[in-house]
């Protein structure tokens, strides 16, 4: 099971959206996101759809890989989708059980799901795209400004990505030492809450030790290939807008325009 | 000059018991004089706990000897400026190779290095380009290093020290993780920067297959130099070496205790092919 | 008849085209009382195969017996099977992890639900069995040697009393001399309580000297299944899989190919110089 996250997982092939500036890419989720909470009617709906759906295709990333991320928040999306179905007040449509499903319900619910939806897979582009590093160096290098007002950019910039490249690693070590107390007669799903917990401090300790030696060593290793912060320090792939980035940022616009329009000014998206 | 030199080279750290109260002081260099020629491929060997790592890791600036000194092609490890000259001259590779790869991609991580020394972009992409070569690794480069074997990641660190343009390059153990096809990848890579790039090799590793090339050999005990020559010389002694914990190739075992039954045998044979040759000249020496 | 797999098929990433294949319809029986080397390269599905045999990973496909009875039924206890097939994991460090090494060792005969006495009765045995010395008893686990740990970790499974005893490259990261106590280790634990021991490795000539049974294993599929001897005489195979036979089989093979008469299926460091001497002595 702990093979198949791909949270913050790269996919490797080669588009035009992999191509982009890091910092396009973390505007354009930025914005996407914002849309889709502009948007009132179904009409900007369908425009947030379409946008994605060309940024998916343009992408070269299977769609399958885009769904993975869904699974994971599989189950805040049934709930917020049935907290709305049921408890929105209005006019009533049927009733369940008890339970009166309102006109308004089902639209809110409709509504929110798609937005969960459209999110999860539209943040899922961006992470596809870029490499968690390249990722990085878009926020350090978008959040350069703070650096003034001593928020230590480069080294929480450098922190994230490393944290990043260590979770596979950590969570197949998880996976191992559970196999080796398991082993041993160890069961960690038995019992009450209490008895849970407990059952958790010999996969904990082995686990922590692990990851501070792991620390320890990268420290070591970064130290004897001269790492000393972000002072004097150069780039192998300097961020630098491109022709194609300034297009970019320019399709984003006409986007956002177009979200506006048709998700809240032209009437023709009231179907609900 | 020398590219490495300890001079009565001291390392004792203080042990402490769990309430941090001092339980006693651990010599585990003692009184340490060692010298590197330019161009050589030098071994240490040793046992685990014989003090070879904690001198490894001297000769990068990583850890300062208590007391003597220790020289980097002529920089006092002391002198606190010195430090980060001293440590693009003698780069450091690992035993664990995945808690020393930074980068995300490979060549990302082959860039590190020069990133921190402040190399320009395009040179930094020269040199990426030219160590990921030198260790046979730059069809890789776009790879994320998860996704590599243990052997194939110990070459990309290799790269990552390599395009530093170090004089020296000090490999602590980097095949004790690896399987056997792992370790002759890694030691193949090495051999072929010493022959080829002519960079420095300090090896540090207690398989006895990898020194057989070497040019000098130290055998580390106790914090102490114990034995020091040609791996044909160090060879030639299997009761010394048993003693410290060593082991010696099948073969060079096997050739002496033929000669303890009284086979006539040279010294310190080291490979299958000399071990045949000498038993052929026993042999046609008999006809 | 401890152990039988039965065409065991595993694959892992179901569903996906990711999914890998890391066992290909594997079949072995594992009798009572052998010493057994599983060997392979990295990757070869070796530890995905001891993963199997105490539950761990249940198969894709196909069926493991353990006496007769088929481990995935639904009324045999897990639990059980894993206090009689033992399995020890490469890092020690991976299931360390009590105050002391006493208390660790203990954690395992707790599990199988024995009282205190007994608990304690066995993990003492079991120190004594694997040598450490009385002193480290009630040590921090972390405070050991490499050696050591793994002396501890092997412990914390025998305290469980199994009958089959699995252990994953145990000698990883060791030095020489480490690495040839914990094997003669291994081998008196066999000779001494007639266990099933099955020592996986990725060297030749780790097992070459103890083992009366080797099996290959290359891509996930058995290659061979024989005595050391018959399995070292596929010296080419064995090379193409990214294994090396002993380095005493490679002796041999030279001094034939330069004409020398001798029987190239020794095994081991003594057979090998009296089979020299031998010739040497025409």
């Amino acid at each position: 099971m702990i093979r198949d996250i791909t949270l913050g997982q790269y996919y490797q092939t080669d588009s035009i959206v992999h191509r982009l500036d890091p910092r396009v890419k973390i505007a354009a989720t930025l914005i996407f996101i914002c849309s889709l909470f502009v948007v009132e009617q179904a009409a900007g709906y369908v425009v947030a759809v379409l946008f994605l759906a060309a940024a998916i295709k343009l992408s070269h990333v299977p769609f399958r890989f885009m769904i993975r991320g869904m699974r994971a928040i599989l189950f805040l999306l049934l709930i917020t989708f049935f907290f709305n179905l049921f408890l929105t007040p209005g006019e009533a449509a049927f009733q369940v059980w008890k339970l009166t499903v309102t006109k308004e319900g089902i639209a809110l619910a409709v509504k929110m799901a798609v937005r969960l939806s459209l999110l999860i897979v539209g943040s899922s582009v961006m992470t596809l795209t870029t490499t968690p590093n390249n990722l990085t160096d878009g926020l350090e290098k978008m959040l350069r400004p703070l650096q003034k007002c001593k928020v230590p950019v480069h080294e929480v910039a450098m922190m994230m990505s490393i944290a990043l490249r260590f979770i596979p690693i950590l969570l197949e070590e998880t996976d191992k030492i559970m196999k080796a107390q398991m082993a041993r007669g160890a069961s960690f799903d038995e019992g009450n809450l209490i008895q849970k917990a407990k059952s958790m401090v010999p996969l904990l300790v082995p686990l922590f030790i692990s990851a501070f030696r792991r620390a320890n060593d990268l420290a070591m290793a970064m130290e004897a290939r001269c790492y000393r912060g972000g002072e004097g320090r150069t780039k192998m792939k300097p961020l630098q807008y491109k022709g194609r980035d300034y297009a970019a940022y320019l399709i984003l616009a006409v986007y956002l325009a177009l979200c506006i329009v048709a998700g809240r000014i032209v009437p023709w998206g009231s179907i609900l | 000059m020398k590219i490495v030199k300890t001079k009565d080279l001291v390392f004792e750290y203080i042990r402490r018991d769990e309430e941090g109260n001092v339980e006693g002081i651990t010599t585990a260099l003692d009184h340490v004089d060692l010298e590197v020629n330019p161009g050589d491929f030098i071994a240490i060997l040793g046992h685990n706990g014989s003090g070879k790592s904690t001198l490894a890791k001297h000769f990068n600036a990583i850890l300062m000897p208590t007391e003597g000194t220790v020289r980097v092609d002529g920089m006092d490890t002391g002198e606190q400026e010195k430090v980060w000259d001293i440590r693009q001259r003698a780069g450091m590779v690992f035993q664990n190779p995945d808690n020393q790869i930074i980068g995300q991609v490979v060549e990302e991580d082959v860039g590190f290095g020069p990133e921190n020394m402040g190399v320009p972009t395009k040179e930094i992409w020269e040199r990426v380009e030219e160590s990921l070569r030198a260790v046979g690794m730059y069809e890789y480069r776009k790879y994320a290093p998860n996704k590599l074997s243990g052997g194939q990641k110990q070459r990309v660190s290799i790269a990552g020290v390599l395009a530093m343009h170090p004089k020296c390059i000090v490999l602590d153990e980097p095949t004790a993780m690896l399987d056997p096809g792992g370790r002759r990848e890694v030691i193949r890579a090495v051999r072929a920067l010493n022959d080829v790039e002519k960079v420095t090799v300090i090896l540090i590793t207690h398989y006895m297959e990898e020194i057989i090339h070497a040019d000098k050999v130290f055998v580390m005990d106790g914090g102490k130099i114990a034995m020091q020559g040609t791996p044909r010389e160090i060879f030639s002694r299997v009761e010394k070496l048993k003693e410290l914990r060593l082991d010696v190739p099948k073969v060079t075992l096997l050739a002496h205790e033929l000669k303890k039954e009284g086979v006539p045998l040279p010294d310190g044979i080291l490979t299958v092919k000399e071990f045949v040759e000498a038993l052929d000249r026993l042999r046609s020496g008999r006809r | 008849m401890a152990l039988i797999l039965d065409h065991v098929t595993y694959e892992y990433g179901n569903g996906t085209e990711l999914t890998v294949r890391a066992l290909n319809d594997v079949s072995l029986v594992i009798p009572d009382g052998q010493f057994i080397g599983l060997i392979g390269h990295t990757g070869s599905g070796k530890s995905t195969l001891v993963q199997h045999l105490n539950g761990l990973l249940t198969p894709t496909s196909g069926h493991i017996y353990y006496n007769g009875e088929d481990i995935h039924d639904r009324d045999f206890s897990k639990k059980k099977l894993r206090g009689r097939v033992g399995l020890v994991f490469q890092y020690p460090e991976h299931q360390l992890f009590e105050t002391d090494v006493f208390t660790d060792v203990c954690f395992g005969p707790k599990n199988l639900g024995l009282d205190k006495k007994e608990v304690q009765l066995r993990a003492f045995q079991a120190l004594k069995q694997v040598g450490l010395p009385d002193d480290c008893f009630y040590q921090p686990p972390f405070d050991l040697s490499g050696g050591q740990k793994r002396r501890a970790a092997i412990a914390g499974v025998l305290a469980m009393k199994p009958e089959v005893l699995v252990l994953d490259e145990p000698t990883a990261g060791l030095d020489p001399k480490g690495r040839d106590e914990i094997l003669d280790l291994v081998s008196s634990l066999r000779d001494e309580n007639g266990m099933t021991v099955i020592l996986v490795s990725h060297s030749m000539d780790d097992v070459a000297e103890y083992v009366d049974r080797i099996v290959v294993m290359d891509r996930g599929g058995v290659c061979f299944d024989d005595t050391p001897k018959e399995v070292f005489s596929h010296k080419e195979e064995l090379e193409g899989m990214g294994l090396s036979a002993p380095q005493v089989t490679d002796i041999m093979h030279a001094l034939k190919k330069a004409g020398w008469s001798v029987d190239t299926t020794v095994t081991t460091l003594e057979e090998t110089k009296r089979e020299i001497l031998k010739r040497l002595a025409r």
